[in-house]
């Protein structure tokens, strides 16, 4: 083991290890999978300084609580959720040190669902032709469970103590789409209507996908019963046999034979897979070239994304350090310090399109 | 907003932020199987920098292109040229192919659903079973799950639907008919599909270094076993290949 461990003292539901997914395996039926909100990764190898390919542990809606087996740096990005080291409140979206034998304790998400842990050098869990994605399902990987020892990669350190600020894809919102192979399938009424529809998030949901509800007629295509299976994508927004879209998460399957009004851009998936049950979505179809146009820009500024990054002088976890170094005149409370986290203003990167 | 889908055919049509499908046919089509995987080899072989991967479907291909590359529209002009090419209906099937005899035990609890399907192929269990095993079926594609394999075609009468509601659950191995389709399920999972019988082969094998052992236009035959010979099967494989004899085809 190439440095100290994380150990898993209790696991939410639905945890898994979760990288940026693998290419090169949808011939083989395997779909990309990885993490169902890669901004999150992102914010993480920013604050921590380590490579974008590193695995985090991916939570869904909840926590857990995790020891570490030696020094380590972690960052806490995705949805947020409760956190406490020690039992002292941390904020989320920032770096944070995880001193050998401290207990790390997250609890569920208060908005969003999936909230990621990561530690600096990323999670060494086995790779699987070419990611640590693990995908139950298709028989790759399990979920963590209490007891597990996550290995972790060699740290080649660097500050804690860091926040970033958030884009909020938490809440829902407003999504791009671009048209696909299926969209002509549609006729203009149809299409128009679904642009005009106010979605709200279904209660059914998970990596391969998020159901949305909505009042009003099913959504159908021409000849939607009849149609040839074809390759499928995340993103991909579905219509099941009773007319509700279906948005396609990571791990779904590679083919399918719903018909698909068209595909949520990448930069927009997050909003549909983290947006909570109730919360309302709505879609708008833009231009391929100018969607691509999106991406490319979104990317630079995401390579400028370490000057984004503050030092959390209130962050309760590194009180310690600075009682003992005389640098703190009035101390704060960690609900504050949560507070001030929260309450940080949104950074809006680069993406122009909304 | 796209093209109108599919006027004529083949077509080029953008799927996803980048990426390309190449679509050869809008119902199931023996020739269109045999062009799209034509085709697939033939874009793998061009070895265009831009593009990421491919993969086959049942009448396309899907062309996945990197989206920091820029233009996409410079590999549809490439792709465009390729499907002009040549009458890819016409192509050969890919040399290096192999045939997969593979016991199979059908009715009672390995498919319960057997009757169900030969009715609605207005056939009798055993002409159902005589359909299954009579001829070898080609693999079509993989996909929906890691290796999967959906084979055909089987006669016209096959051409029955999924069933309307989904089944919890067929065991890994399991064979399931729709659309003069025969798939055969590489994990326990849900299925629309109606389960005639059940192999001891693993279509997936994660642990392996061949973890996908088919291949689409290997062809596979079905032979008859009984419930007991292929619990036996079960019991006594350790290769995942649920007692199959493998041989080259000319």
């Amino acid at each position: 083991m190439s440095g100290p461990a994380l150990r898993v003292l209790r696991a939410g539901p639905a945890m898994s290890v979760q990288d940026r997914g693998r290419a090169g395996t949808l011939a083989l039926g395997l779909a990309a999978g990885g993490a169902a909100d890669p901004l999150a990764l992102t914010e993480a190898a920013v604050l921590l300084g380590h490579a974008l390919s590193s695995a985090a542990l991916e939570m869904a809606a909840q926590g857990g609580r995790f020891e570490a087996t030696g020094d380590l740096r972690i960052a806490l990005t995705g949805a947020p959720m409760r956190a406490a080291i020690d039992g002292n409140p941390v904020v989320w979206n920032a770096s944070h040190p995880l001193r050998g034998g401290q207990i790390l304790d997250l609890g569920a998400a208060t908005s969003g669902i999936y909230g990621y842990l990561s530690v600096g050098g990323g999670l060494e869990t086995a790779a699987y032709l070419g990611s640590r994605s693990v995908h139950p399902a298709a028989g790759i990987g399990r979920l963590i469970a209490a007891g597990d020892l996550l290995p972790c990669g060699a740290d080649t350190g660097g500050p804690t103590g860091r926040g970033l600020a958030a884009d909020d894809r938490f809440s829902g919102g407003t999504i791009r789409v671009v048209a696909g192979p299926q969209t002509a399938l549609f006729d203009k009424e149809t299409l128009d209507r679904f642009a005009a529809t106010t979605f709200t998030r279904d209660p059914r949901g998970n990596r391969q996908g998020a159901r949305l509800g909505h009042d009003g007629l099913p959504f159908a295509a021409a000849g939607q019963l009849a149609l040839l299976s074809e390759p499928i994508l995340p993103g991909d927004i579905q219509m099941t046999g009773d007319g509700a879209p279906f948005v396609l998460g990571p791990d779904c399957q590679t083919t399918g034979g719903y018909p698909r009004i068209g595909t949520v851009v990448p930069d927009d998936l997050p909003r549909a897979l983290q947006a909570r049950p109730g919360a309302l979505i709505r879609f708008v179809f833009v231009e391929r070239r100018t969607a691509l146009q999106d991406f490319i820009a979104r990317r630079r500024a995401e390579e400028r994304l370490a000057a984004d990054t503050y030092p959390l002088v209130r962050d309760p976890a590194d009180i310690p350090d600075l009682l003992t170094r005389q640098l703190i005149g009035g101390v704060t409370t960690g609900e504050d310090a949560l507070h001030d986290a929260i309450g940080a203003p949104r950074n809006d990167r680069g993406n122009t399109s909304r | 907003m796209t093209p109108a889908s599919a006027t004529t055919l083949p077509s080029v049509l953008p799927l996803g932020l980048s990426g390309w499908l190449v679509r050869f046919a809008d119902r199931l089509d023996d020739g269109a199987n045999r062009a799209a995987l034509a085709f697939r080899a033939a874009v793998e072989a061009e070895a265009w920098p831009e593009v990421v991967e491919t993969s086959l479907a049942l009448g396309s291909v899907y062309v996945a292109c990197a989206p920091h590359n820029g233009d996409p529209g410079a590999l549809d002009a490439r792709l465009s040229a390729l499907v002009a090419s040549r009458d890819w209906f016409a192509a050969d099937l890919p040399t290096g192919r192999r045939l997969w005899t593979i016991p199979a035990a059908f009715g009672g609890s390995a498919g319960p659903e057997l009757a169900e399907a030969a009715d609605l192929a207005r056939s009798s269990d055993d002409a159902a079973i005589a359909a299954f095993t009579a001829r070898p079926l080609r693999i079509l594609t993989l996909g929906f799950a890691p290796g999967m394999p959906y084979l055909g075609m089987l006669p016209g009468v096959w051409d029955i639907p999924r069933r309307s509601g989904l089944t919890d659950r067929v065991p890994t191995g399991a064979l399931a008919v729709a659309v003069r389709q025969v798939v055969m399920f590489p994990a326990a999972m849900p299925t629309g599909w109606r389960q005639v019988g059940r192999t001891a082969f693993r279509a997936f094998r994660p642990d392996s270094a061949t973890p996908v052992p088919l291949r689409p236009g290997d062809e596979i035959r079905f032979t008859a076993i009984t419930h007991d010979q292929l619990a036996e099967i079960a019991a006594t494989d350790r290769s995942g290949d649920g007692g199959a004899h493998i041989e080259d085809m000319p």
